[in-house]
């Protein structure tokens, strides 16, 4: 790949940056504070956008900043997979701004300032960890993330939010120093930390050796990928608000997470290594073993959110499943999951929300007949819905098409089943709410309670029915708005040339 | 300009102004502040000077009176030395700045004292850091211990014996130096650094170097806090003067440890310190304990203060453990880290003194609403903070990152392990700090006052370029490594 200097990558993570510090001077004025974090997310899209067709040129933009230690220094560079995540992460957070706006006014919250502030950080961190270079750069805007979605969990200062707030931490955190074990090792062993198709590590220590560094660097990034069983920060960390769930779970930190555990398999560890050492069908395991029983959990929750968060971690382990089986169609369908995920589940976070601020209503038991109330939000919500179960016209099945077809490339039948199997339970945690919301007769009293009937704000119903509609969109045309197939395709080349040589 | 008189200015200027200041104190008290900052400030542009000349002409010898060594003292500036004395003057001339304010207010009229005192304190760090010459170490070492005696004395009322237990075994730890250097000028009838590290070559078997050897180590042990030896810190550092804790908290036992490797790599070698004895691998095991030790006690302290001078505790393990692991990158990430815990522990220090300053306060649990009376302090409390804990892209990332790679180089995969359960500890008592300090909820009636009411001026500066200084110093480490600390490494450790 040819290497141009540009020092457009940096200026997408800087934009926000700088953004967050005019939100903060600017705390007491909301709509000029609220313009700063629209026009942030505006450029910092522009300017990623502004990569793809380098990208798609075959050319890798890098900025290097400053050496860190021999031989690393704080490097970006756009290859095709971290195009992708930066992609999808800079435009849901455009999507996202416009609706927290909707819901901080719509339930009068407080340190809204704070609020928009972090919100920006995790948007630069997040861009960070999507365009790194090493392992090194990678870990420094991983770890900012962390800390900077940590005020975001604990915004409402309760004892629950800051109890919350501490089991964030402790996951995270925990997660962090096994990252950096890891990572240092990489470096005593492999004497670079480059991200580079095909891996870095093979032959660089024996056997055990390596097979150890896997499952700590699997440990270390597992958390935010939720893998069971180091997933249960993530249900807990549902006390935040919406935006900032949604924010969690389809943009920013889960898909850190995931992210860097397909940089960590694909781009560290290389194809070749992970099947010389077997280790794949290890983390294969336990992300079929998250996708089944993520799902159950899920079955038994009564809280909108909650069963939204389990339903994440099954999801996400879809990703990660991928990414494990190593056979061309299941890694696309594992890179295709990414964004089929994010606008999917962006959607159906959003739709809670709604329903939170207009109705109060927290339990999927009491929504009953919401959907004659909010039709466009539960129309939405259906969308979303179809799509985790994997259903076309939307962009879940595509998805789940490669990853099944990978499953059987890679001769792993029992996987395949539980890829079916998933699809099944989604369907079967799904649906009830919406035949509730559409098809049961609200309860006597409902539309008597003062609060305000029909849709939620502008602010809100707009992005949700936006994140529909692309997830439609991402269906019929998975190329055409941003060329993600065709990424996802050169990531799988490369990362399978690589692993050859 | 003639830099040829440097080394003996940067310890002259200090002690001499030192003398002056308590018949300047007489016809007027505001005076001697002035002249402190004025002496520091002098020796910081000499250090400054030296640290220039050493990395253009290496290590600089000087006579002191014109004698030549070994019979009269040599004060002999290496890039390690000249390091630590440029960080020592740096940090001081901004702790003596921030000490107005506080000690104003917590001693009222002992202010002339306090600052002659001071003075002759950091006259005894420097004048330990730039001889090289055991026994004029001895006494440089005396002349702080005692003026820190003096200084932590004045605290609140628990101090006297806090002060009283640090007499006794800081004492104790200068005999046990003395007892040392007695021994070697025993076996060899010399007192200077290089001419003892070229007599004590054929020594190495006897019993009387060996012995001598361990009293160092105890005596050096005592004075930098290493655990067991450290009972007597947690109290010192507490019950002294707020604007006292800053200064001796980040730069005491920095200047110990500086001592401590300059015994073992410079008048022993390496040879001797890491394959004659099993020191070394005994040593890094103390570390090891220190480390947690100090983390787990400071998890159960609800005094802010005392949860920082056992977290000094661990960090010294860290220091400790890396010089002991016998690998450069071990070696880097511990004068790194001299470094960075000076910055981050002056930093934290000083925030404490501040919020004394206006709230009277040192619990933490009294520490609610604190972001929204003092946000600047809040702000710099958090990236000290993150600092200690070792999180980028703050200082104390990167000299984790080199202690983990001298541990992983050394094969030692245990302090890896210790490395990383403290760092995890260090957020524990860090982020419970947090929390009362930037959401604890309000409970009644022992929040602070919500107005903003953020310290002085004079104080709050010396606190931000602390706080500025650790995220600069986080990005500009592997600069300074290739500077200064790359070639600090001993000769023989690879």
């Amino acid at each position: 790949m040819e290497i141009i200097h540009s020092i457009r990558p940096l200026l997408a993570i800087l934009v926000s940056l700088a953004a967050a510090i005019l939100i903060l001077f600017f705390g007491k004025h909301r709509n000029i504070r609220e313009f700063w974090t629209l026009a942030a997310g505006v450029v910092k899209f522009g300017l990623v956008l502004s990569l793809l067709p380098m990208v798609l040129d075959g050319k890798a933009p890098v900025t290097e900043i400053l050496t860190l230690a021999d031989g690393v220094s704080l490097k970006l560079r756009v290859d095709p997979l971290g195009l992708f995540f930066a992609l999808i992460a800079s435009s849901l957070w455009i999507i996202t701004s416009i609706y927290s706006i909707g819901y901080m006014r719509g339930l009068n919250e407080h340190a809204q300032t704070r609020y928009y502030f972090s919100f920006a950080l995790c948007l630069s961190a997040t861009i960070g960890v999507a365009l790194s270079a090493n392992i090194l750069t990678f870990f420094i805007f991983y770890e900012m993330l962390t800390l900077a979605t940590y005020p975001l969990v604990i915004h409402k200062e309760t004892p629950e939010a800051l109890r919350a707030g501490r089991k964030y931490l402790a996951y995270t955190l925990t997660a962090g120093v096994f990252l950096l074990a890891a990572l240092v090792a990489t470096y005593s062993f492999a004497g670079t930390l480059e991200f580079t198709p095909g891996g870095i590590l093979a032959g660089t220590a024996d056997k055990p050796t390596l097979r150890l560094l896997f499952v700590v660097f699997m440990i270390g990034i597992g958390v935010k990928a939720g893998i069971m069983p180091l997933h249960s920060w993530l249900p807990t960390a549902m006390i935040a608000p919406t935006p900032v769930s949604a924010l969690l779970h389809a943009v920013a930190v889960v898909k850190s997470g995931v992210f860097g555990c397909l940089r960590m398999l694909w781009f560290v560890f290389g194809t070749g290594l992970l099947s010389d050492l077997g280790v794949w069908i290890w983390l294969a395991g336990f992300a079929a073993f998250t996708i089944i029983v993520g799902s159950m959990v899920a079955l038994t929750q009564d809280n909108l959110k909650k069963r939204l968060a389990f339903s994440t971690i099954s999801q996400l382990s879809y990703i990660v499943l991928g990414g494990a089986l190593l056979s061309e169609s299941a890694m696309i369908g594992s890179t295709m999951h990414l964004v089929n995920h994010a606008f999917m589940k962006i959607t159906l976070f959003f739709c809670a929300g709604a329903i939170y601020v207009n109705a109060h209503k927290t339990k999927i038991s009491e929504l009953n007949g919401i959907g004659r109330r909010m039709p466009y939000t539960m129309a939405a919500f259906t969308v979303g819905a179809m799509g985790m179960a994997g259903l076309p016209p939307v962009a879940g099945f595509i998805s789940k098409w490669y990853l099944c077809i990978g499953a059987l490339q890679a001769e792993e039948m029992l996987f395949l089943v539980v890829l079916l199997a998933s699809s099944v339970l989604n369907a079967a945690y799904f649906f009830p709410i919406v035949f509730r919301a559409f098809f049961r007769k609200p309860e006597p009293g409902a539309g008597e309670d003062g609060l305000p009937s029909g849709e939620a704000s502008l602010f809100m119903v707009v992005p949700l029915c936006i994140s529909a509609v692309v997830s439609i969109a991402l269906f019929f045309a998975p190329n055409v708005p941003l060329h993600f197939l065709e990424l996802a395709k050169t990531v799988v080349q490369q990362v399978l040339q690589g692993g050859q040589v | 300009m003639d830099h040829s008189q440097l080394p003996i200015l940067v310890v002259l200027i200090p002690m001499l102004v030192s003398f002056v200041i308590p018949l300047v104190g007489i016809w007027n008290k505001k005076l001697p502040f002035y002249m402190a900052t004025a002496a520091m400030a002098a020796s910081l542009l000499a250090a400054l000077g030296i640290m220039n000349q050493v990395l253009q002409q290496g290590p600089i010898s000087y006579r002191l009176g014109g004698w030549a060594p070994p019979w009269g003292i040599e004060y002999y500036i290496d890039h390690l030395n000249a390091f630590i004395m440029t960080l020592v003057c740096f940090i001081s001339v901004f702790i003596c700045i921030y000490s107005r304010k506080s000690i104003t207010q917590e001693r009222p009229g002992k202010e002339v004292h306090f600052y002659c005192v001071l003075l002759l304190l950091f006259t005894g760090l420097i004048g330990m850091l730039v001889t090289g010459d055991m026994f004029n170490i001895y006494v440089f070492l005396e002349i702080s211990s005692l003026s820190a005696y003096a200084l932590i004395a004045i605290g609140d009322e628990k101090a006297h014996f806090a002060t009283f237990k640090y007499i006794i075994i800081g004492t104790i730890g200068a005999c046990f130096y003395l007892l040392g250097v007695g021994y070697l000028y025993m076996a060899t009838g010399s007192l200077n650094i290089h001419d003892l590290s070229t007599l004590l070559q054929p020594l190495y078997g006897s019993k009387v170097i060996v012995v001598s050897a361990i009293f160092f180590i105890i005596g050096l042990g005592i004075k930098m806090g290493l655990f067991p030896l450290h009972t007597w810190l947690p109290g010192a550092y507490t019950h002294a003067p707020s604007a006292v804790s800053a200064y001796i908290a980040p730069l005491m036992s920095k200047v110990a440890a500086y001592v401590f490797i300059r015994v073992m790599f410079t008048v022993f070698d390496v040879s001797f310190s890491f394959e004659n004895l099993p020191i070394m691998e005994i040593l890094s095991w103390i570390a090891a304990v220190a480390i947690i030790f100090g983390s787990i006690v400071a998890i159960s302290q609800s005094d802010i203060k005392m949860m920082l001078a056992y977290s000094s505790i661990s960090q010294i393990g860290y220091i400790v453990l890396g010089v002991t692991m016998g690998n450069r990158e071990g070696f880097i990430g511990s004068v790194l880290h001299i470094l960075n815990h000076a910055f981050m522990k002056g930093c934290l220090f000083a925030i404490v003194g501040a919020i004394i300053y206006r709230h009277g306060t040192r619990a933490i649990e009294r520490f609610g609403n604190l972001h929204r009376t003092m946000p600047l302090t809040s702000a710099a409390f958090a990236v000290a903070a993150l600092s200690m804990i070792g999180l980028p892209p703050t200082a104390g990332f990167f000299s984790k990152w080199y202690l983990v790679l001298g541990a992983i180089s050394a094969g030692k995969w245990v302090f890896v392990v210790v490395i990383m359960i403290s760092s995890l500890l260090n957020a524990v008592y860090f982020f419970r700090v947090v929390e009362h300090v930037f959401w604890k909820p309000k409970s009644g009636g022992t929040d602070l006052p919500i107005e903003r009411n953020e310290a002085p001026n004079s104080m709050l500066i010396p606190i931000l370029v602390l706080a500025a200084g650790i995220l600069a110093l986080g990005f500009a480490s592997h600069w300074i490594i290739e500077m200064v600390i790359g070639q600090t490494v001993p000769a023989g450790i690879l």
